[in-house]
């Protein structure tokens, strides 16, 4: 189990996913070997699953995001596997989600301007297998992302 | 925007699995020299493409066992500021994401809660609190997979 220190630890270091070790262990008020053996247990208990780069597509010329949020036929036994597994193909979606509520999936998509958004619309989108209702939600700003747990 | 070759795009890979490993690591692992990996990171870190860094935790071993995803509409536009709305929403700790979006809603926002009837007190007390709130609609998360995208 995670006690106050284990919490303060991952306080700071979710805040700052870049310090080094020592600056981490500085910011907790703790020795460096105390916050190495920590972070060694949580990641070795999965608490910690990793520390990711992050992506800025647009840097990468994808000017558009956009949330294309799909409920399926469930008349299909295999619509959700089948739906999945199309979509994850897609290189231009970059993400997948799935939920309980009105909406089945959801996908995100990126492209570099609206022709490109079309095409991968009409070609790779559209033609997703089980698709019942289809919905677009074009990303306008993003105000929050750091997707900080309230520890 | 830059033009990636395909050893920047399994340096890109790399990180996304793990940024805590070092160029030396990573490059011995892609067949390059230190310098010349390190470069390249440098290189991405410099052009925005790597934006940061961000801890994968496991939310349900944290005791965050729902989240939700709520579209939120604004129910009385151009009398509410959008910066007020925006700063408000963005200050809840339960709040991890704020998307301004067009569409069927207006905002896109990421919740975290212990569970259902937590959720319930973060949208009662929390997000139904703030100015201008119309109409939300709440979608649960049941599982969620980020894709390596058209770098894969």
């Amino acid at each position: 189990m995670l006690d106050d220190l284990d919490r303060r630890l991952l306080r700071h270091y979710q805040r700052d996913p870049g310090v080094s070790p020592s600056e981490l262990a500085d910011l907790a008020g703790v020795t460096p070997a105390t916050c190495a053996r920590r972070l060694s247990r949580m990641q070795t208990t999965g608490v910690i699953r990793a520390n990711r780069a992050v992506i800025d597509w647009r840097a990468l010329g994808y000017e558009i995001e956009v949330s294309v949020r799909v409920t399926l036929d469930k008349s299909q036994p295999r619509a959700f596997d089948e739906f999945g597994e199309a979509a994850r193909a897609v290189p231009e979606v970059v993400e997948v989600q799935t939920f309980l509520g009105r909406v089945d999936y959801r996908l995100a998509v990126i492209a570099s301007d609206m022709t490109h958004y079309r095409q991968i619309y009409r070609t790779a989108i559209l033609t997703l297998p089980h698709i019942n209702e289809i919905e677009a939600l074009m990303h306008l700003s993003r105000i929050k992302s750091d997707e900080v747990l309230p520890l | 925007m830059i033009e990636l070759d395909t050893v920047d795009r399994r340096i890109l890979r790399a990180l996304v699995q793990d940024a805590t490993q070092s160029a030396s690591a990573l490059g011995r692992k892609l067949g390059l020299s230190q310098p010349a990996t390190w470069r390249r990171i440098k290189r991405l870190r410099e052009t925005g493409v790597i934006a940061g860094q961000r801890l994968d935790l496991d939310r349900e071993r944290l005791g965050f066992g729902v989240s939700v995803f709520l579209g939120v509409k604004l129910a009385t536009k151009g009398r509410v500021s959008l910066e007020d709305f925006e700063r408000a929403v963005s200050a809840i700790p339960e709040v991890q994401t704020v998307e301004h979006i067009l569409g069927v809603y207006d905002y896109r926002l990421r919740i975290v809660a212990r569970d259902i009837a937590d959720f319930e007190r973060v949208l009662r007390r929390r997000i139904m609190a703030l100015p201008g709130v119309g109409d939300v609609e709440a979608n649960v998360l049941l599982s969620e997979e980020r894709r390596p995208g058209p770098i894969g």
